[in-house]
């Protein structure tokens, strides 16, 4: 009969209708289920994937939480227990990039000897593509995608170009945006550093039996400094007269930069608390 | 009518043109490549006629150039020609494979037009016409396409620099270890990185709005008693019927369309030459932006025409995740394209909200699995860059298994049988198959035309052997099967994914030797998907560098639209919206 398949489709609606506005009627509409109440009618939203009813969200009171995987904007990782950055200025990030989004200068002592660290580092997040290529390859686990998405700004340049202080992250940020991630590199980083120890004891013991053997005399194992001691001092020194450099400048003082990085730093360390929170209800705890 | 799935045959061994054609194939393009032959110039015409007529070789895939200036590889050392004109055909009534035919071309010299036996070579030779400047002789219409009438230059020639040009390949040297970076903004490029071609006049230049196939459209003839005029009517560039920066220019008498021509560009980005100055693998991310509803089916793609230049294995696991991740972004796009297709039949936005409802759950599942909702980068050369996070096979099992299956029953309901969508889509944007084959139309175009050619069956790729699907086919090549047979396709997606998610084995997920650091061997390789819109070719080009020597696209929303004239001629402007609708274009993939 003419006319059924409209009233068929029509049906369809009606229940759409009827199925959004009792849901929108509850106390409790089906997309807060599981979701976060920040207060002030701001929520992190967790959208089960067997959610019914009415699929929008308010943003941006309500926001998705979002999976650890997600990607934007770079971030250099800051190793706050041994109070270094981990990027030695390799520059593979720059190298596979591939709309060319990252520029690196490499640190140098006097002599010019290239130091393994960067002295600048810049991403232009204008250009970049979120491709998170310089995340995969990154020999030292140095940089990492940021999951901050709201970084409108009024203009491009250069409030879009990305230096080393805005790009700089404690590692606790990350252990808290990446909580997986991070747990599988940190068993991975310490299963090798107890392969190397090992070895190294191995080693050790071998050369202690060999020179109880020849000498009767034991002997104490060489440890393998990462850095030779000549370097650190050499390091501290440079710090020492960069700092002093500033200070003269006139521009910041010492104690401005440390404090503001001081501060930044503490309230990254708060967005990862906050974070490791909503991470909680995504495992359901 | 209706016909048995098109499978994959044994095709002849040798490339047999009898013995009056037997001088005109000057040889293998390579010693190792298999059924690539060189044509002399002269008798390609002859060639192709004999390999469509006597051969079946009906469809002509992909026509494409190659600029072999400054080429160091081993395989062209004794060769003078500069260009060489890619054909790859196919069979679509036997499956298999294709044959490739290279024609070598000196600067300057024109090549016989290939658009009176393959009416499908009309944009593709526009193409090659606008980025390589070879002169197509006997083309009807041989004008740019992607790029403006004042453009100085044919840009995918080797010698051609763009704007800014810092160097041939990346990455570029300038910006480690000492970092520097030169922004565009301190360049200052108005008025001073512009050059016209010779004789070309900015101030005296008018568009030419009526050339030759408008103007000379045949008059309405229907109603003599009436004298009316036809007029020359814009649709577009900025109108949402269009999906995007696109324009049809019609002659209309009253409300019906007397001739079409599809008018595209505005947004090129040249892709190809970026895909030259990238890496092989820098190139993944930007195929992402081709078709953007479908950067997973555009990934695997890439991915497969590499591997198969570089020979490079694919463990099981990531064969599956592959499968799945191919087969939710059919999904994905054939519910948004059923969603487009009823809003610009006037249904305003109600079916597309409906349908658009679970492709949020399938987006979000992307975005648990990769990092990015549609810019995925999930796929890399030898597998996928990491395996499923915890928890995701269960959700997407749930989606196959009992979401997805009633959302798209519901569509059938709220859709198929009403009476208003079949009164506006039977009969409309009629084109027989034969025809739309002639045009290199494919994908669910040609399925809704009766032939049930589907890549995954006639030349499977991947795994798609092991799965038990059909290919749905509809008779009536109208709006109305194109756009039921959406619906049928994504019907038998969901078919797939729940095998594939039913045997997916563990295991590794990347094999060895994709790194960025990847030098294919030299050589060349035309390989396609069933993408969701059609056939999604990659000719690639490598002489045996860090890059591409050569990246073409072969996108199926740009060649479709060789179709939009000839299925708009005779129906209502109104019509003519639905109609590219249902070709169901991405503007990033047609402009490229």
């Amino acid at each position: 009969m003419f006319g059924t398949g409209l009233l068929k489709g029509l049906g369809v609606t009606l229940k759409h209708a009827l199925d959004t506005f009792d849901d929108d009627r509850e106390s409790v509409p089906d997309r807060y289920r599981g979701s976060l109440d920040l207060g002030n009618n701001r929520r992190v939203i967790k959208q089960p994937i067997d959610q019914e009813g009415l699929l929008t969200i308010q943003y941006p009171e309500e926001k998705r939480l979002l999976p650890e995987r997600f990607r934007y904007i770079p971030m250099l990782i800051w190793d706050s227990e041994k109070d270094e950055d981990r990027c030695t200025a390799c520059g593979i990030c720059a190298k596979v990039c591939p709309p060319q989004c990252i520029w690196i200068v490499r640190d140098s002592d006097e002599d010019g000897k290239p130091l393994t660290r960067a002295s600048e580092f810049y991403i232009d997040a204008a250009v970049c593509m979120s491709c998170s290529f310089c995340v995969e390859f990154c020999p030292f686990d140095a940089i990492k995608m940021n999951h901050d998405y709201e970084l409108a700004v009024y203009d491009r340049y250069p409030q879009l170009v990305y230096d080393m202080a805005e790009l700089t992250v404690p590692l606790e940020y990350y252990a808290a945006l990446w909580p997986t991630q991070f747990e599988e590199e940190e068993t991975r980083r310490r299963e090798e550093e107890e392969k190397k120890r090992r070895q190294e004891e191995e080693k050790a013991a071998r050369l202690a039996a060999k020179q109880a053997e020849a000498a009767e005399k034991p002997a104490d194992a060489p440890a393998a400094p990462k850095r030779s001691a000549a370097e650190l001092q050499q390091l501290a020194r440079e710090r020492a007269a960069q700092r002093q450099a500033q200070a003269a400048d006139g521009g910041s003082s010492e104690d401005d930069a440390a404090a503001a990085k001081k501060t930044r730093m503490e309230e990254l360390k708060r967005k990862a608390q906050e974070r490791a929170r909503q991470r909680k209800l995504e495992s359901g705890e | 009518m209706s016909q048995a799935t098109v499978v994959a045959e044994a095709p002849a061994d040798e490339l047999d043109l009898g013995p009056e054609l037997a001088d005109a194939v000057e040889g293998a393009w390579a010693e190792d490549t298999e059924k690539t032959y060189v044509i002399a110039p002269d008798r390609i015409l002859d060639v192709l006629r004999h390999l469509r007529d006597v051969q079946g070789y009906d469809f002509l895939s992909n026509l494409t150039c190659v600029d072999y200036k400054g080429y160091g590889g081993k395989l062209r050392a004794d060769v003078d020609a500069r260009l060489e004109i890619v054909y790859n055909l196919y069979n679509t009534r036997r499956g298999g494979g294709s044959i490739g035919l290279h024609v070598r071309v000196p600067e300057d010299e024109t090549v016989p037009s290939a658009t009176s036996l393959y009416a499908g070579a009309n944009l593709q030779e526009r193409e090659v016409y606008d980025l390589f400047g070879v002169k197509f002789e006997g083309h009807p219409n041989l004008r740019r396409i992607l790029l403006w009438d004042g453009f100085n230059g044919h840009p995918m020639r080797k010698d051609w620099q763009e704007a800014y040009f810092e160097e041939d390949v990346k990455p570029f040297r300038s910006r480690h270890p000492k970092g520097e970076y030169a922004f565009h903004e301190d360049k200052i490029p108005w008025a001073k990185n512009t050059t016209y071609p010779a004789g070309w006049d900015p101030d005296s230049w008018q568009e030419p709005v009526a050339y030759v196939p408008v103007s000379q459209a045949p008059h309405h003839e229907n109603e003599p008693h009436l004298d009316t005029e036809s007029i020359v009517v814009n649709l577009g560039p900025h109108h949402p019927s269009t999906h995007g920066v696109f324009r049809m220019l019609t002659r209309v008498e009253g409300e019906t369309i007397l001739a079409l021509e599809p008018e595209m560009g505005y947004l090129h980005r040249n892709h190809e030459k970026i895909g030259e100055r990238n890496t092989w693998l820098m190139n993944m991310p930007f195929t992402d932006r081709l078709d953007y509803l479908n950067s997973m089916s555009n990934n695997w793609s890439y991915a497969l025409a590499v591997e198969k230049l570089a020979g490079i294995e694919v463990p099981e696991r990531a064969e599956y995740l592959r499968v799945i991740m191919a087969e939710f972004t059919r999904i994905v796009n054939h519910t948004w394209s059923i969603g487009f297709i009823l809003n610009d039949l006037g249904a305003l936005q109600t079916p597309a909200l409906y349908a658009i409802e679970e492709r949020e759950m399938i987006l979000d599942l992307f975005e648990a699995v990769s990092g990015a909702r549609m810019m995925c980068n999930y796929m890399r050369f030898g597998g996928v860059v990491r395996d499923l996070p915890e928890g995701w096979h269960e959700q997407a099992a749930y989606l196959a298994n009992e979401r997805l299956p009633r959302a798209l029953d519901e569509l059938d309901t709220l859709l198929t049988e009403n009476e208003i969508l079949k009164a506006r889509g039977r009969g409309v944007g009629y084109l027989p198959v034969e025809d739309l084959i002639a045009l290199s139309v494919s994908g669910p175009m040609i399925r809704a035309g009766g032939l049930a050619y589907d890549i995954r069956k006639a030349e499977p790729y991947g795994i798609y052997d092991r799965f038990d699907f059909d290919v749905p086919t509809l008779p009536n090549s109208d709006i109305y099967d194109r756009y039921y047979i959406r619906l049928l396709e994504a019907m038998e997606s969901v078919r797939i994914l729940q095998q594939a998610l039913r045997d997916i084995p563990e295991g590794e997920t990347l094999g060895g030797r994709g790194g960025y650091t990847l030098r294919a061997p030299e050589g060349e390789v035309y390989s396609r998907i069933e993408a969701p819109k059609g056939e999604l070719g990659f000719y690639l080009a490598s002489d045996g560098k860090v890059a591409p020597w050569r990246y073409h696209v072969r996108s199926p929303s740009y060649i479709n639209l060789n179709a939009l004239g000839p299925m708009s001629i005779g129906y209502k402007v109104a019509d003519a919206i639905v109609i590219l609708g249902a070709i169901d274009i991405v503007l990033g993939e047609v402009d490229r």
